[in-house]
């Protein structure tokens, strides 16, 4: 199999999974994303790890080891992700990253989230 | 084509137009991974999305399979599609996404991220396409990617990463806990300014969920769009 296969389908879908970081609004949205780019990692990792046992008679197999590791941390940061979430959907009642900007320096201030609250909670009803 | 570089097998003349069966069938799986890919980020139902990353994870499992790692493959349909996805669907539904057509899914910058998507889509098919242009993966022989190949390596050279990713589990483990605990220890006295966000949406889901519970299929993640409607009272409640 040529190469370029797996490579060329690992980066479209890590740009596919950029673009849903970038554009989505929903944070569990952008967690999918977020599993989106970690897979097509996985991918690159699995073809040349097959590449290079045969080429470079490889026996270490640090690609399929290191494919194992990333699919546990990502099942780590799924379930430290959607805690995260969850409490701070607890807290404000949306889990809209676009209005969680208490951190951020903007012309609003720091009392941005005041005209945010009434909006979060008509939201919330009519969903 | 024909000067075959040194680091590649150079045994077999390979070509482009002559694709293996092998290779066929990387190209259609990869085109439905790809596709399910792009409606996951791009659709405005919110479990849909849920439901089309199932099918790109599935897909990718695939993948794995015609690359002969099946260790990976089954790793990843056990943990992503089995486990990630389900949990995915239970935290949509923990925070109350709306089931139908929701039109805010997309924020205001998605056309600054098609364009930064694009154009690293761009650079990286070309840098990889220039660089691997005339590599092959040789597929024949015993496969590389065999069970028992995957765990000689793991348990003879990769002992103590695997003993630390089980402390790393453990630690995310109880990392979820004490978030989810504290954050409902901490809402209780912010009840009053924060006008209770635990409150209210229960009550609005409770009819819901009463009245779709029949139709759930708890043992079903991957059932069609319509039945995952059901658990966010049944999840509201056990927490």
């Amino acid at each position: 199999m040529h190469l370029a296969y797996p490579a060329v389908l690992s980066a479209l879908l890590f740009c596919v999974g950029l673009y849903g970081v970038l554009a989505r609004r929903n944070a569990i949205l952008v967690l999918m994303s977020v599993e989106l780019m970690l897979n097509a990692v996985n991918l690159n990792l699995v073809a040349f790890d097959v590449w290079l046992s045969r080429t470079a008679r490889d026996t270490l197999h640090s690609g399929q080891a290191l494919t194992l590791f990333t699919i546990a941390v990502a099942a780590a940061e799924i379930g430290i992700g959607l805690a995260i979430v969850l409490a701070v959907y607890r807290n404000r009642g949306t889990s809209d990253i676009d209005r969680l900007r208490d951190t951020a320096e903007g012309p609003d201030g720091p009392d941005g989230e005041h005209p945010d609250t009434p909006a979060a909670e008509k939201a919330e009803a009519t969903a | 084509m024909s000067p075959v570089p040194a680091v590649s097998l150079a045994a077999a003349p390979h070509g482009f137009l002559s694709p293996t069966g092998v290779e066929i069938a990387f190209l259609l799986v990869g085109l439905v991974t790809f596709g399910a890919a792009l409606v996951t980020v791009t659709t405005r139902q919110l479990v849909h999305a849920a439901l089309w990353l199932v099918v790109a994870l599935g897909g990718l499992a695939v993948e794995y399979l015609l690359l002969t790692a099946e260790f990976i493959a089954w790793v990843q349909v056990l943990i992503y599609v089995g486990s990630v996805v389900v949990l995915l669907l239970f935290g949509l539904m923990l925070t109350k996404a709306p089931i139908g057509r929701s039109p805010d899914a997309d924020s205001g910058n998605r056309w600054a991220a098609l364009a930064v998507a694009v154009a690293a889509a761009g650079a990286l098919v070309w840098v990889v396409v220039d660089a691997f242009r005339a590599t092959w993966i040789d597929l024949d022989g015993p496969a590389a990617g065999t069970t028992a190949v995957t765990g000689q390596s793991l348990f003879r050279h990769w002992v103590l990463p695997f003993e630390a990713l089980s402390v790393l589990l453990l630690a995310a483990l109880v990392g979820a806990i004490v978030l989810s605990r504290k954050a409902k220890a901490d809402a209780e006295p912010n009840t009053g300014p924060t006008s209770d966000p635990n409150a209210g949406p229960v009550t609005a889901t409770a009819p819901a969920a009463t009245r779709t519970t029949p139709t759930a299929t708890p043992g079903a993640p991957t059932a069609t769009a319509t039945t995952p409607a059901a658990p966010p009272g049944d999840q509201e409640g056990a927490r």
